[in-house]
């Protein structure tokens, strides 16, 4: 990777263009009053079609992506993103389907959606899913909104409360809050996970349910699970699964047999579809047959994203049955891999098996035995930059103040863990002689650690901005 | 080492009150700024009053967020203004860098807030 | 095992793998899940499947589908896509890539944010874009939100009756949840009323006004005064806009809008039957706290080289979870990119020239129309590439007639109307084809 430093608008010169439109087909005098039209036009950028190559193709090379290196960012659950996939989605017939075309003009698409609804309904052991929404978080909301409709619907309206671990991931908290429901926030036990006596005097008549991952946060199973959910349902709260940790259970366990009532899933993790440097993902919500009158909500404006849709499909048929139940066996074994071979050099708060992830709690030399300021996690992770690799998810969970969570995925192989342990010992071994080399990390990307602080505090957020 | 200023009194979220008469000034320990790391943008919300214990404000940093909780009840005299532009001056001098001044309506609340030897025995803990 | 592509465990591989574990099995990692949990056999589900099966499925299901030349718009617009722009957001290291978080090795996504951020505020005229969000009808929605949280204490949220169905039917469902009270403003020649603006401003409650900036009958909206009574009101203006249309129309910054929102579809994004598509949101400086979604801003490395940041995070969930101004995490962000390129290729006079085009071609189609007979004005009222007539046949019959004929034409309307869209994509062939259709209907 290298540095390039041009902004398209740079490259834009007056008079130049880079489109190819049909000769105007019909003439028309243009009739909209002065007064409904812009004065002036829009400040775009003036370039050839050569210019915007190279210039996107430049910027490219500063990104880091899977299909760059291997990519151990926690909780995110970056697996390979097949081919076939992209190819399938983007078939020209597809392209060109118009979201409120009659049902009978799109009987292809459909199956789409309704061959895709089974088979996530199997490997979950939901009902039904609705795919309209369009990521995870808005997964949760609408997951959210299901639960709500259910107790509005039996007349419940004194459930406006949802118990949110200490360990979960920031949406959860967040996506309740947009459904108009109160947080309550149960604490996660000394073994990293949900303290079932901290959880009992939370339930009552108020609480319209719980919102969990299982494995948690910290990739450790919910083995508990059976009586958190007897409790809750005892109580006439409903479970809610964030499916942002599925893979693990991908062929081994199914939410809805662990009481689970609704759940998202992310097909941009656990169902391969590229992340998009943040997005387009899709974050469908499955739920018990109890609830299916209420999967309707109109979340977003048409049918959901069809595009990231078609290639969840094209995964799940990929791997079929066989491989389904490999893949989070491998993603387990990967991850338990890494945890057992690097144990004797970073924290290890929780040392028992883990899933798909799991998180160490800083360096266990860090160097400042030397009399230097110690090496921090996100030192660590700047450094694994320079070794080419991406960094782990850090400072986060909250529950440790150095975390570092790991998560390989199963589609790395044994060489790749290996090469990756050897970096992280080399970077714990630099860290115990000189905490200085990874301060000042990364050495070798394309930049150095921008100034965030005056980011922040002079705000500049478009090319009109710069003084 | 973070420090406590004399003669200030202290809450137990770290804002401190200055007594001028029948106002209070309020601002942030050199704990609590120290903490936050550098300080990005002081969020001071148009509220009429404060209640001892509720948010009056919010702190940002680059990566965290920290509300501001009113150590004493009273009615807002004064805002400080300047740290809208210069967020910067309660790292700088948290004990110099006021961020409300309030008309104090209830002074026995006075009386619950911390001095300073009981604010480092609070912080030693 | 059987060997498959994406798995690069070997069985020896596995085997050391669980030695160094010091476990026997791949099943003894699940020994912490309870047995009455645990499944060791396989789905019900078929069998793998190798690519050529894959690939030969879905021409099956791409042929159920009629090909059909588009004529309706609605939200979802069937504009020109340039070829570099899928070429170039195929590029590996743009779409197997996650959020930006580390910076160092994201400046590609960050860049291009930036970039798509600036063009934003070009084309609306505001101040400060986010990042994007999930497609138009979402970001009306968060901009309720934000309407609510510029204006302390004030319940309520207007919303024209002459948003698109697909836009207030979103806010609606997030209202209901959020608490959030919504009031009608009534349509007056196909246009919003400033009449009924002004009287439900009367109640003090409103905390804001969410607007198009052309109508869901294709009229464009005359916004003079709207700003004015909202702002003297204490409430803000939300404006509700077709991006590409933008490039012509007068800008919500230009009506004194507080909130630009909309679906960046219409930016070269195909149809794709709904999605992937991608809001955006852009707003006046003085909000720019409470905007929801990510923000990129520029600053500079230890180097003192330009570079660029994710910036503004206190607001967002991963930091101040259950306060923060939304619970949006990752935004559109490849398409994003998507539409930064198309803008890049078209510049100033492609987008001018796409109005034109399309301007062209809606009004030819227009007056064809009536000279059918088959239809009456309802509207006389400028329009840009969208509008409604009366239709004084049987809707359902005619739509069956041009769908059979391989066209989509004639989308009805709650009142009973029949709208119609023409885009530069389409040829003076083709409309004369549909309108031949329409006459034999």
């Amino acid at each position: 990777m290298r540095y390039y430093d041009r902004l398209i608008f740079e490259l834009s010169k007056k008079g130049r263009t880079g489109y190819s439109l049909q000769a105007p087909q019909v003439k028309a005098e243009c009739t909209i009053p002065s007064g409904l039209l812009r004065a002036e036009a829009p400040a775009l950028p003036e370039v050839s079609e050569v210019d915007v190559v190279r210039h996107y193709t430049n910027l490219s090379q500063m990104n880091f992506g899977v299909d760059t290196g291997f990519y151990p960012l926690g909780s995110c659950t970056m697996k390979y993103n097949p081919k076939i996939n992209e190819e399938m989605a983007n078939l020209a017939g597809f392209q060109g389907i118009h979201p409120l075309q009659d049902a009978s003009t799109v009987k292809g698409v459909k199956e789409v959606y309704d061959v895709l609804d089974s088979y996530l309904a199997t490997i979950t052991g939901m009902k039904h899913f609705t795919f309209k929404p369009c990521a995870g978080a808005h997964g949760e909301l609408t997951g959210l909104m299901i639960m709500r409709s259910y107790h509005m619907s039996r007349g419940d309206m004194a459930r406006t409360k949802v118990i949110v671990p200490d360990s979960a991931h920031g949406t959860n908290p967040a996506s309740a809050s947009v459904c108009g429901l109160e947080i309550v926030v149960v604490k996660s036990n000394a073994n990293g996970l949900v303290d079932v006596e901290d959880l009992k005097p939370l339930l009552g008549p108020d609480i319209a349910g719980i919102m969990m991952t299982n494995p948690n946060t910290c990739g450790l199973f919910e083995k508990d699970i059976k009586e958190i959910a007897d409790l809750v349902h005892e109580c006439g709260g409903l479970l809610y699964y964030d499916g942002a940790n599925m893979n693990p259970l991908l062929g081994a366990v199914r939410p809805g047999e662990m009481g689970f009532d609704i759940m998202h899933l992310n097909l941009h993790k656990t169902f391969s579809t590229p992340h998009g440097g943040g997005g387009p993902g899709s974050g469908p919500v499955g739920v018990c047959e109890k609830l299916v009158p209420f999967l309707g909500q109109n979340v977003s404006g048409f049918n959901g994203n069809f595009g990231v849709i078609v290639r969840a499909l094209a995964y799940v048929l990929m791997l079929g049955k066989q491989n389904l139940r490999l893949a989070g066996r491998l993603a387990t074994l990967n991850a338990n891999y890494i945890k057992e071979s690097l144990r004797d050099a970073y924290k290890l708060p929780i040392g028992s098996v883990c899933k798909h992830e799991f998180v160490f709690d800083g360096l266990i030399d860090d160097g400042s035995a030397t009399g230097k300021p110690g090496a921090t996690t996100l030192d660590v992770a700047k450094r694994l930059l320079d070794f080419g690799y991406h960094a782990p998810t850090i400072y986060f969970p909250l529950l440790f103040h150095q975390a570092l969570m790991i998560e390989p995925t199963e589609t790395e192989s044994k060489e790749t863990l290996d090469a990756f342990i050897d970096v992280m010992h080399t970077i714990a071994a630099e860290a115990a002689q000189d905490p200085e080399i990874l301060h000042a990390a990364p050495h070798c990307a394309p930049i150095t650690r921008p100034d965030e602080t005056t980011a922040a505090r002079n705000p500049i957020l478009k090319y009109q901005d710069e003084a | 080492m973070s420090t406590v200023k004399e003669g200030l009194l202290y809450s137990e979220s770290h804002e401190w009150v200055k007594v001028d008469g029948p106002f209070a000034y309020v601002g942030i320990s050199d704990f609590a700024q120290e903490e936050m790391g550098d300080i990005t943008y002081v969020d001071l919300p148009d509220l009429e009053n404060v209640v001892k214990g509720e948010e009056f404000g919010a702190l940002e940093s680059v990566k965290a967020s920290s509300d501001l909780y009113a150590p004493v009840t009273g009615i807002i005299a004064e805002r400080n203004t300047d740290l809208e532009d210069q967020p910067e001056a309660l790292n700088e001098d948290p004990y110099g860098s006021w961020i409300l001044r309030v008309h104090i309506t209830n002074p026995a609340e006075l009386d619950e807030l911390m001095d300073a030897a009981a604010y480092e025995a609070y912080l030693a803990k | 095992m059987t060997k498959f592509a994406y798995f690069p465990h070997t069985e020896e591989d596995i085997q050391v793998m669980l030695e160094r574990i010091g476990v026997k099995s791949m099943d003894d990692l699940y020994c912490d899940v309870p047995a009455e949990f645990f499944h060791t056999e396989e789905y019900d589900l078929p069998d793998a499947m190798s690519e050529q099966q894959v690939r030969e499925y879905f021409d099956s299901l791409v042929a159920k589908n009629p090909k059909l030349k588009v004529f309706v718009g609605a939200g979802a617009y069937d504009h020109y896509t340039p070829s570099v722009i899928p070429y170039l957001t195929s590029r590996s290291e743009f779409i197997t890539a996650y959020t930006p978080y580390q910076c160092e090795i994201s400046q590609g996504t960050l860049r291009y944010i930036f970039e798509y951020q600036s063009m934003i505020c070009a084309l609306t005229g505001m101040d400060v874009s986010n990042a994007s969000m999930y497609d138009g009808p979402t970001a009306a929605a968060e901009a309720m939100r934000m309407c609510l949280a510029c204006t302390r204490k004030k319940s309520t949220v207007l919303l024209s009756k002459s948003l698109l169905p697909t836009v207030s039917g979103v806010v609606e469902t997030y209202a209901k949840f959020y608490g959030t009270k919504l009031q009608y403003i009534d349509t007056v020649d196909g246009m919003t009323s400033l009449e009924s603006l002004k009287s439900l401003l009367e109640s003090g409650e409103v905390a804001g006004a969410i607007v198009p900036s052309i109508s869901r009958y294709g009229v464009i909206e005359d916004l003079s005064g709207f700003a004015d009574a909202l702002h003297a009101a204490g409430a803000i203006l939300v404006e509700y806009c077709d991006p590409s249309a933008l490039a012509v129309l007068k800008t919500p910054s230009e009506w004194g809008a507080d909130v630009a929102v909309g679906d960046g579809q219409s930016l070269g994004i195909p149809l794709c039957y709904g999605g992937p598509y991608v809001g955006f949101m852009a707003v006046k400086k003085e909000h720019m706290r409470k905007m929801p979604g990510r923000i990129v801003g520029e600053t500079k490395d230890g180097q003192g080289r330009r570079a660029f940041v994710l910036t503004l995070q206190a607001r967002e969930q991963h930091i101040r979870r259950e306060k923060a101004t939304s619970n949006i995490c990752s935004n559109e962000s490849l398409m994003a990119l998507w539409v930064t390129i198309y803008l890049s290729v078209m510049g100033p006079q492609g987008m001018k020239e796409v109005n034109e085009q399309s301007y062209a071609g809606a009004h030819y189609l227009y007056d064809e129309l009536l000279k059918t007979g088959k239809f009456e004005k309802v509207f006389d009222a400028p329009f840009l590439k969208e509008f409604v007539l009366r239709p004084l046949v049987d809707v359902k019959a005619l739509q069956t007639k041009l769908y059979e004929a391989g066209f989509f034409a004639a989308l009805e309307t709650e009142e009973g109307y029949v709208s119609f869209c023409v885009t530069e994509k389409r040829t003076k062939a083709e409309i004369d084809a549909l309108v031949a259709a329409v006459k034999e209907a």
